[in-house]
């Protein structure tokens, strides 16, 4: 910058440390929690430093679940985490197919309906989940759903979002790579793998970083789909274990879950943290 | 915006968009268009059958005080959310983007929580105000607070406030450092040759530059606190105490899965679908004037 | 190897005419460049050879298939595209040999392929690295042997050279010289460069508008322009043109201004353009009668020339002359004309007019 001031820099440092600091917090407490007995926790306040019982809870947590009588059915976060996986990497993968497939043939195709495809694929945005909870929950359940992987991901996976993102990166490829790719004797689908895909690369794992996330992160839609407990993701079950009445005598194992919860995408984010920028603020434009 | 060259197929580009166009039929537009025919009608008391009532479902919502309070209440926690959350990540960004060393580092301690499950920050968000134990309700409690937020909604509201906040800083920060680092330093500069102090710099220059990129965080954070906080609300107060923090996405499920009002819940759909619509046509509409920019 | 024939291709963009309709016979093995400035339609007449564009009217003919509705790619034709248009993700190896592999070659037969190509271009020590890791002039090679590995019997360049640095082009432009002589391909070359064209082809043709002005070799160009545009087109500095009136075996440009013309001309009177190359001018020597005298505004000094710009009956004027003349601005020189060189272009139609004599 133009002025050169040490003071205000070190103000300015201090206020980054602080903001990074307040908003770790929760997340540093949520350990603390999950390192000790219930009986620590319970004081007021609750201990600040580690204790030595994170590994016994986090496994209590893995393996056996939350004993509690409120809600029925304790199920080890091993499970959850499970189908958390499945749900957040099936969601993102299924998305990409379809929108680089979708993108594919709106860019690099002529045909009759190709504009009211692209205007309904940009409709999808304005209808999120939370504004038609029951006629879509209708719909799975008539379907035979409920209760499945299937109807956990596959309404999930149509996207403008991804689709908007394809669209706007075959765009900038030059038309010259296509018209040689002609002359080389290359067909549509040759050139969707053998040059589009790869080119892509960059997108898709954009896309990948953003698409596990809110997977990953999905609240609502399990709500409505999983009632049976083998279908639950860790997100879910955190919601539900931490109203429950007695949720209070297991909040060590609550707590390690939770950071269990926010472990993968959170480690998603920072690995691929500058796919994941630019992937986000590339959507955006 | 179109391509020069395309390939030539009859049949390719339909197979190609089939599966997208398929699950945006089958699971957004039948809904949606359910939902439309749902608020409509009206169920008998056995749910066999159902009648035409017109607008009915409509009337009786914005006859009922719950239904008005819960406006009220999502629109009271969406300014909330949407102010405290761009003011603190604009100062956060501004001065991140004046330090020069740290500005990469900090970016990548700042991003995570966008991560987080709306539903794990209202648990992690909810032990850290647990009354009793958690830490910031002992603070409180040291100064007098007679805190319990299961119990008031006031400081229910606050709760649900700061983790839904919380969530959305690291994304608000992400667009405001790269809309900072997008503005030309030699703008800056000759703003300095010509006698601007920082502050006058940053009315002046900095923030009309930056206006593009906060309008759209206001649109974005507005859908985020109106769709995408039901995770928290669920996991942290269940809409309570007394319907205190019943934001309308709330109260759409809740009706129509807990208390089983169809029409009403169709109704409060079709309302949201209203807001997104014009949410998203003022997005683009912004858009379009960037274009043009 | 293969001719190419085109017989009245045109080419409609919408209500846009690109291309108003050309002949063109190559013959088996020729090197043909297609000249003019941006946006007259080279670059389309090239792509509809490739098959890149749909013609709007006429035939082509590559050997003695027509191919119209056939794809690029059975056309047994390569291009080299201005941008190169590599594979970025494709090692030079792999962008050689993708078409070899689409066709389903064997490997052996590709290796041998790739190799040899990469011999004549001097690519072997770049064959693992990727396009970005490579210098302009290294991937235009790469561009090249991505169409010689096909072996086509024509080979199609869209201003292959344009992005590369003055000394660089000078050079490739060599190597496209030497390699069409080693492998005697039929070739066509598009570029907006003068200096290219004349240099490489073994006969041009001038593109004017979405017209072929002229198809001939570099000398029937430079020495009989078929019309003002050509004439102005070719040779730099551009040829000077000056109206007149002739009549009686004279050039009347004005009321003083007079020039002869060569013995056996014979026009009839009118109205016409008179084409004369700056190089066809000289100073007048001591006690020579000058056929004109030029107000030099702007004497340019090039080294071993000087270029003299000025007027000559209101009329801009370049003229080329010796450094060692000793001219500059503002002085008044007198000129001789080689008047055996002279162009007669009609002042409506801008064609050449014959002067039988
Ligand atoms: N796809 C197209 N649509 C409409 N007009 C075009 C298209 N491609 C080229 N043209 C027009 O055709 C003319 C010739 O273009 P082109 O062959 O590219 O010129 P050149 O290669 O000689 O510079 C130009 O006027 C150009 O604007
Ligand atoms: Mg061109």
């Amino acid at each position: 910058m133009i002025e050169r001031r040490p003071i205000a820099d070190a103000v300015g440092h201090l206020i980054m440390l602080a903001a990074i600091f307040i908003v770790a917090f929760p997340i540093y407490l949520a350990v603390i929690a999950a390192s000790h007995t219930i009986q620590d926790v319970s004081q007021t306040p609750m201990p600040l430093l580690p204790g030595a019982e994170l590994l016994t809870n986090t496994a209590r947590a893995l393996f056996d679940g939350p004993q509690l009588v409120g809600v029925s059915g304790a199920t080890p976060a091993i499970v959850l985490l499970m189908n958390s996986f499945i749900m957040a990497i099936s969601i993102a993968v299924g998305k990409i197919i379809i929108s680089l497939l979708s993108a594919f043939a709106i860019v690099y195709f002529r045909f009759p309906l190709r504009n009211i495809f692209f205007w309904m694929i940009f409709i999808t945005l304005m209808l999120p989940v939370e504004v038609r909870i029951i006629p879509t929950y209708k719909i799975v359940a008539d379907l035979g759903l409920l209760d499945t992987y299937t109807g956990l991901i596959l309404p999930l996976i149509a996207s403008a979002t991804a689709t908007f993102l394809f669209r706007q990166f075959f765009m900038t490829v030059p038309d010259e790579l296509l018209e040689a790719a002609r002359i080389d004797g290359a067909g549509p689908m040759r050139f969707f793998w053998d040059v589009l895909v790869p080119l892509s690369r960059t997108s898709i794992a954009a896309m990948f970083v953003i698409q596990f996330i809110y997977g990953w992160n999905q609240y609502l839609w399990p709500l409505l789909i999983a009632s049976d407990y083998k279908y639950q993701t860790i997100v879910l079950a955190i919601g539900r274990l931490i109203r429950a009445p007695d949720a209070f005598y297991e909040w060590p194992v609550i707590m390690g879950m939770a950071v269990l919860a926010l472990l993968p995408p959170v480690a998603v984010v920072v690995l691929m943290q500058r796919w994941f920028v630019k992937g986000l603020v590339e959507t955006e434009k | 915006m179109e391509k020069r060259v395309v390939f030539h197929n009859r049949f390719l580009p339909y197979l190609l968009v089939a599966p997208q166009i398929a699950i945006t039929v089958i699971f957004f537009f039948w809904p949606a268009s359910q939902a439309v025919v749902q608020s409509v009608l009206r169920e008998d008391a056995f749910g066999t059958s159902s009648y035409f009532v017109g607008m009915e479902n409509f009337a009786a919502l914005f006859e009922d005080d719950y239904y008005l309070n819960s406006f009220k209440i999502t629109a009271l926690f969406s300014t909330l959310v949407t102010t405290l959350g761009l003011g603190i990540s604009l100062v956060l960004a501004v001065t991140a983007d004046r330090l020069i060393r740290g500005a990469t580092i900090y970016k990548t301690l700042l991003i995570w929580p966008y991560a987080v499950a709306p539903a794990v920050a209202g648990a992690l968000w909810g032990f850290v105000f647990l009354p009793g134990p958690g830490v910031f309700a002992w603070l409180l409690a040291q100064m007098g607070v007679d805190w319990n937020f299961h119990l008031n909604g006031g400081q229910a509201m606050f709760v649900v406030v700061v983790a839904a906040t919380w969530k959305q800083i690291s994304y608000n920060f992400l667009f405001f450092l790269a809309g900072l680092q997008a503005i030309p330093k030699s703008l800056i500069e000759a703003a300095a040759i010509d006698g601007a102090k920082p502050f006058r710099r940053f009315w002046t220059i900095i923030l009309p530059m930056l206006s593009p990129t906060l309008f759209f965080l206001i649109v974005v954070n507005v859908v985020y606190a109106f769709f995408e906080t039901f995770g928290v609300i669920h996991s942290l107060t269940r809409g309570g105490p007394a319907k205190s923090t019943e934001i309308l996405v709330y109260k759409v499920w809740y009706d129509g899965f807990e208390a089983q009002d169809l029409g009403g819940s169709a109704a409060q759909s079709v309302i949201l679908m209203a807001i997104v619509i014009g949410l998203t046509v003022i997005q683009f509409r912004y858009i379009e004037r960037k274009v043009h920019y | 190897m293969a001719k190419v024939t085109l017989k009245g291709v045109k080419k409609n963009y919408g209500p846009v005419k690109a291309i108003h309709g050309v002949d063109m016979e190559i013959k088996d093995g020729e090197f043909i460049v297609i000249v003019g400035p941006s946006g007259c339609g080279k670059s389309t007449l090239l792509r509809m050879i490739a098959g890149l564009e749909a013609i709007t009217d006429g035939t082509i003919q590559i050997g003695d298939r027509v191919v119209n509705n056939i794809e690029p790619a059975e056309r047994d034709i390569a291009m080299v595209f201005q941008n190169y248009a590599l594979y970025p993700h494709m090692s030079v190896y792999e962008n050689m040999s993708y078409g070899l592999r689409i066709r389903g070659r064997s490997k052996a037969d590709i290796e041998t392929r790739v190799q040899r190509a990469a011999e004549i271009l001097q690519l072997q020590p770049y064959l693992q690295r990727k396009p970005r890791e490579l210098s302009g002039g290294q991937r235009q090679r790469v561009a090249m042997g991505r169409a010689i590995v096909r072996e086509p019997s024509v080979f199609l360049f869209d201003e292959p050279l344009s992005n590369l640095d003055a000394k660089l082009r000078v050079q490739m432009r060599l190597e496209i010289k030497r390699l069409h002589q080693q492998l005697g391909v039929t070739s066509v070359y598009v570029t907006h460069d003068q200096v290219e064209a004349m240099t490489l082809a073994d006969r041009l043709v001038v593109m004017n508008q979405g017209r072929a002005d002229q198809i001939g070799s570099p000398q029937d160009v430079y020495n009989h322009p078929a019309t003002t545009y050509v004439g102005g087109f070719i040779g730099s500095p551009a040829m000077n043109f000056l109206t007149c009136r002739i009549d009686t075996g004279q050039a009347k440009l004005t009321d003083d201004v007079i020039l002869p013309l060569p013995a056996g001309w014979s026009v009839p009177a009118g109205e016409y353009s008179l084409g004369i190359r700056p190089e066809n001018l000289r100073i007048a020597r001591a006690g020579e009668t000058a056929h004109l005298q030029l107000d030099v505004d702007v004497a340019e000094e090039l080294g071993a020339d000087t270029l003299l710009h000025g007027k000559i009956a209101g009329e801009e004027m370049v003229v080329r002359v010796p450094s060692h003349a000793g001219f500059h601005d503002h002085s008044r020189p007198g000129l001789v004309i080689d008047i055996e060189r002279l162009h007669l272009f009609d002042r409506e139609s801008g064609l050449r007019v014959a002067t039988p004599g």
